[in-house]
């Protein structure tokens, strides 16, 4: 494999392989030195990585199998693999490749125990969860139900009114401040609405939730629930979501895609409408998407604004709604006999909410997808 | 092209329309159309009745299984009432009630004298006050192989207080002389957030040990440092996962785990519904209020045997005369399935709650046949 | 550039109504979002007041705002910071996975599994943590108390239902490993193509080409994630709420059953009980954490602005 070099434009090879050298020795009798040295290390077999892990896992199993808990197999296994794979490469490859399977190593480990609470909390909602997946669950509301039954239509249906109501006030809000801070705004007041959607993002959701109680007092009186204050609540959470996930995507829209608009006479506010938002659609709905996500599983500020009701109300002006978050929280906070029904009916919620921020998920990719224009920006 | 997504954006907008008009439960849509916020009239099939609209309440989270039980089982009676309870706490229940928000409320302590007089005021006349809900609290523990100790005033007290601090202590022993006491730790478990449970149970310490217990009632736990949990579910869950906790919690989610027999007298009492229900007996009426207005001052110390003095007491607000007749006919039906023996059962099955006697609920039937409005 | 998308509209045609409109609908988007903000401010600042005044006495524990708001404070401060110095080697090592070391369709799903992640419920989190993770940490933490507990943090003595600071800045943890993830991974996938590539011509493994092109072009975005993580953190209410037994005051032995409580959590514990002063001291509370929330996310966007050089449309 190795090359004699028989002329001084080996330099590059020796300045990248500077470890496997003796850097700037005596560079005499450098034609015997370098002829014995290869320019290209050897490396591990092919399959080296996938038999070395093999190896770790049977071990780890191995521990496993002989009594030792599931957590410390595991570790050893990865500890082992680390080990191996270190020591091995570092004797055949040296030290810089053997140090890349470290990280890689190190990397890979790191990130699969950072799914294990991931994934236990899945397992554990769907776990739980799926005990009240019947039709029951999905087509009654708890309107006199006591004990074991009920369901959660009349919670499925609040949380879309008050979610889809927050997205209505967000959403234009939000997409129009974008529009101003990327395309219109100059100067102080873009510094400041800039700064203050920063701030906004700040707001806890509690303190979200208690400001839209305040504010509905003023005008109804204490002890005032309905829907469209969770929906208050909620959009002052969501805009400056929507407001940060836009704007980022209007930036992404070339400027010479304006220009051309502008050469062609076209106004400023149909340039807006016919050129860059088009452009940028794709992302700004899964923005929008992801903001709706983020905000349908909120509790505490629907706890202190809507409340929780045990009958159909989609009315969001007059009166209590039902909406699954408050409604997994309250079955769990305040459970009566026997507690595993109310239990049950909370993790299932819980698991509902869930598979419905999935769809939205989804949904969002589906969008970006359909409405992405044929030329990306 | 746009077209085609307006056209897809329409569709959207009409079928999600659809979905929600075309949404309600299954079971709401049977017998009348009174669901909806129950604002529409009845129709043919249902039994016999005459009420029907919307009752609002709030109040005590402590009730709400049981104010469960009771909607359901009087919108059963009156397929064409609505009833919600919001379970917001008692002190937002008697804000919102004074304030005129809702039509009743629940609450863990009776109005105090300032309250009283706001809501004299806000009823035009008297207010109703009635110990509707009075459930026993469970002293629970989980000590494995041991399934129920006795336990004096002063040893729960010390316990609480983080004065006795493992389970094979002198003072815990000498009452339980058949049981083997492990040297395990004692954790002592409180609700972290502010309850009529809490509020009863230091009441109880405050009031039967005062030497042991140097604090004064409260709803907030008032000793720091032990293991603080939300709500009853989550002192049973702290209780039930460690070992050697020790909390209080509403008897009715106590099953599984070891409870106290507390000390009454020369004697200790497990809770039993019926022993819970016989310290209102023994307990008297607080002075200086109205005729309707059945706030007791209980009577923890009492030594009469079969008596169980940790109890929650929860009462039931609503004003002896409303401005509107129908608000009026609708409280007092409601009220008067509340402490209709079927009522009070209901409430038995679903949230643990003792019963009232009979005696006592006849002498509330008396406030309640009082309600009327103030036309 | 700017010169001319600025001028063309202004100076070269008529100001037509259309345009008028929409700078005007806009522009009042922004300043709606200005009003809101001024109204959340000024609502906590009028609820918080008779707080701020009131004599120490009328306090809860009687003890003056202060001292009741600073154990709040610094709970919520310490779950927080344990929270974020576990999550974030965490994000950056699932950021650099699933940019640089996942075969391109897996990570793909990775990436939308965990952004999935960021929306799942609070108290979904909080149940999880009580029930499955709180349990699990009774037997380590007391061998740490045990055998580490000449550090103040593992001082014990242990709890034994698990319910401890340590539990509570876990779930905190994962609670904001998913957008944290999501910052970093967006800024490693910018990486510019030709930087990666040069390093690798160059002989690069791939760990220096991550090293020399990928870190440092996405120091900012870790920085900036993890301060949103903390901005979330600090924010949390549910979970704490039904994981963290506080019940004590400023103690930094996060192995204990006493612990002290976070504010986010303390409002949601006790505001459904409380009423009067007792409101408005909740609320003041609640401005500290608005301030203390504010401070960490401007930071957060001070550093993620440092990069901001690369819009289309500026």
């Amino acid at each position: 494999m190795s090359t004699p070099p028989t002329n001084p434009a080996t330099g590059p090879a020796e300045s990248l392989d500077t470890d496997r050298l003796p850097a700037h020795e005596d560079p005499g009798p450098q034609t015997v030195t370098l002829a014995a040295v290869p320019l290209t290390r050897g490396s591990l077999p092919r399959h080296a990585a996938r038999l070395v892990l093999l190896g770790a896992v049977g071990l780890g199993a191995a521990l496993f199998a002989a009594g030792l808990g599931a957590t410390w197999g595991a570790v050893l296994a990865a500890v082992a693999y680390t080990v191996v794979i270190y020591l091995w490469s570092r004797s055949v490859e040296g030290t810089r490749r053997a140090f890349d399977r470290f990280v890689t190593a190190v990397v890979s480990s790191a990130f699969l125990v950072a799914l294990v609470p991931l994934a236990s909390v899945v397992w554990t909602v769907v776990d739980r969860g799926l005990a009240r997946f019947d039709t029951e669950f999905f087509s009654y509301s708890m309107r006199g139900v006591v004990g074991e039954g009920g369901g959660v239509n009349h919670a499925i249906f609040g949380t879309l009114i008050i979610t889809a109501l927050a997205a209505l006030i967000s959403v234009p809000v939000g997409m129009l401040t974008a529009i101003y801070l990327v395309e219109y705004g100059r100067g102080a007041l873009a510094r400041a609405i800039t700064f203050f959607v920063d701030v906004m993002t700040g707001i806890p959701s509690i303190v979200a939730g208690l400001f839209a109680y305040a504010l509905f007092e003023l005008f109804y009186g204490p002890g005032v629930r309905m829907g469209f204050m969770g929906s208050v609540a909620l959009s002052i959470l969501m805009i400056p979501i929507v407001v940060r996930s836009t704007e980022e995507m209007l930036k992404l829209v070339p400027n010479e895609l304006r220009e051309a608009s502008y050469a062609l006479a076209v106004p400023k506010w149909r340039t807006i409408v016919k050129v860059v938002l088009p452009t940028a659609i794709a992302g700004i709905a899964t923005g929008v998407t992801l903001a709706i996500a983020r905000v349908i599983g909120e509790t505490a500020p629907l706890l202190i604004t809507v409340g929780i009701t045990t009958s159909d109300n989609f009315d969001p002006f007059d009166g209590r709604m039902a909406t699954l978050s408050v409604f997994s929280f309250s079955q769990y906070a305040t459970p009566g006999i026997p507690r595993e029904a109310y239990f049950d009916r909370a993790w299932s919620a819980a698991l509902l909410l869930i598979l419905i921020v999935m769809v939205l998920n989804l949904g969002a990719r589906l969008i970006s997808r359909l409405f992405a224009p044929k030329t990306r920006g | 092209m746009r077209n085609w997504r307006a056209r897809t954006a329409a569709i959207a907008v009409v079928s999600a329309l659809a979905l929600v008009t075309a949404c309600s439960s299954e079971n709401e849509d049977e017998g009348s159309g009174g669901s909806s916020g129950g604002t529409s009239g009845g129709d043919s099939g249902s039994p016999a009745s005459e009420l029907s609209g919307s009752l609002a309440g709030a109040g005590a989270s402590s009730q709400d299984a049981a104010q469960q039980a009771w909607m359901a089982g009087f919108q059963d009676a009156n397929p064409d009432v609505t009833v919600t309870y919001d379970p917001a706490g008692s002190g937002a229940g008697r804000e919102q009630f004074i304030a005129g928000g809702v039509a009743f409320a629940g609450s863990d302590a009776y109005l105090d004298e300032e309250e009283l007089a706001a809501a004299n005021e806000r009823c035009g006349g008297e207010v109703v006050e009635l110990p509707i809900y009075v459930s026993p609290i469970a002293v629970i523990f989980n000590l494995p192989g041991v399934e129920s100790l006795n336990l004096s005033a002063e040893t729960i007290a010390g316990i609480f207080n983080q004065q006795i601090t493992t389970w094979n202590d002198d003072a815990i022993a000498a009452d339980n002389p058949e049981v083997e006491l492990p040297d395990t730790a004692i954790t002592p478990v409180n609700r972290a957030d502010d309850s009529g449970t809490t509020e009863n149970f230091t009441d109880y310490l405050a009031a039967v040990a005062p030497d042991a217990w140097p604090h004064e009632a409260s709803d907030v736990w008032p000793v720091e440092g032990g293991e603080a949990a939300q709500g009853t579910s989550g002192v049973v869950q702290a209780v039930t996962s460690g070992e050697g906790t020790i909390g209080y919690a509403d008897a009715s989610q106590a099953s599984g785990l070891g409870t106290v027999h507390v000390g009454v007298g020369d004697q200790f009492t497990e809770y039993s519904p019926e022993a819970a229900a016989a310290v209102l007996e023994v307990s008297e009426r607080a002075e200086g209020r109205g005729e309707h207005d059945f706030a007791f001052d209980l009577a923890r110390e009492t030594t009469e045997a079969g008596t169980y003095p940790i109890v929650l007491v929860s009462y039931g607000l609503a004003c002896a005369a409303y401005d509107d007749a129908a608000t009026a006919d609708l409280v007092q039906g409601y009220f008067n399935y509340i402490l209709s023996p079927e009522g009070q059962q209901a409430a038995a099955d679903t949230a643990g709650s003792a019963p009232l006697s009979a005696d006592l609920s006849q002498q509330f039937q008396a406030a309640v046949d009082a309600i009327g409005s103030a036309a | 550039m700017p010169s001319t998308t600025e001028k063309t509209p202004r100076r070269g045609t008529v100001q037509r109504p259309g345009d008028r409109v929409f700078a005007g609908a806009s522009t009042g988007a922004g300043i709606t979002i200005l009003a809101i903000l001024a109204g959340v401010a000024a609502f906590l600042v009028i609820e918080a007041w008779p707080a701020l005044w009131a004599s120490d006495e009328e306090m809860p524990d009687g003890e003056g705002l202060v001292l009741y708001v600073w154990p709040l404070l610094f709970g919520t401060l310490i779950s927080a910071t344990f929270a974020l110095l576990i999550a974030t080697p965490f994000a950056v090592a699932i950021a650099l996975f699933i940019s640089h070391y996942a075969p391109r369709r897996v990570a793909v799903t990775l990436g939308y599994l965990i952004d999935l992640l960021a929306a799942v419920p609070s108290i979904i989190f909080g149940l999880w943590g009580a029930a499955e993770l709180a349990p699990l940490t009774v037997e380590p933490t007391q061998w740490l108390a045990d055998n580490l507990g000449f550090i103040p943090l593992f001082e014990g003595p242990a709890s034994a239902t698990g319910r401890t600071m340590l539990v509570a800045s876990m779930v905190l943890a994962v609670m904001i490993l998913p957008i944290t993830t999501a910052v970093v991974r967006e800024a490693f996938l910018q990486t510019p193509r030709l930087h990666e590539e040069a390093s690798l011509a160059l002989g690069a493994t791939r760990w220096e080409m991550i090293r020399m092109a990928v870190l440092p072009f996405g120091r900012s975005a870790i920085i900036g994630g993890a301060m949103l993580g903390l901005g979330r953190a600090l924010g949390e209410t549910m979970a704490v709420a039904i994981v963290l037994s506080g019940s004590a005051g400023v103690t930094f032995n996060i192995i204990g059953s006493g612990n002290p409580s976070s504010i986010a959590a303390n409002i949601a514990l006790r505001f459904p009980e409380s009423s009067g002063l007792d409101i408005n001291v909740l609320i003041a509370s609640g401005l500290v954490l608005f301030a203390v929330t504010l401070f960490v996310n401007m930071g957060a966007r001070a550093v993620i602005n440092r990069r901001r050089d690369f819009s289309g449309a500026n």
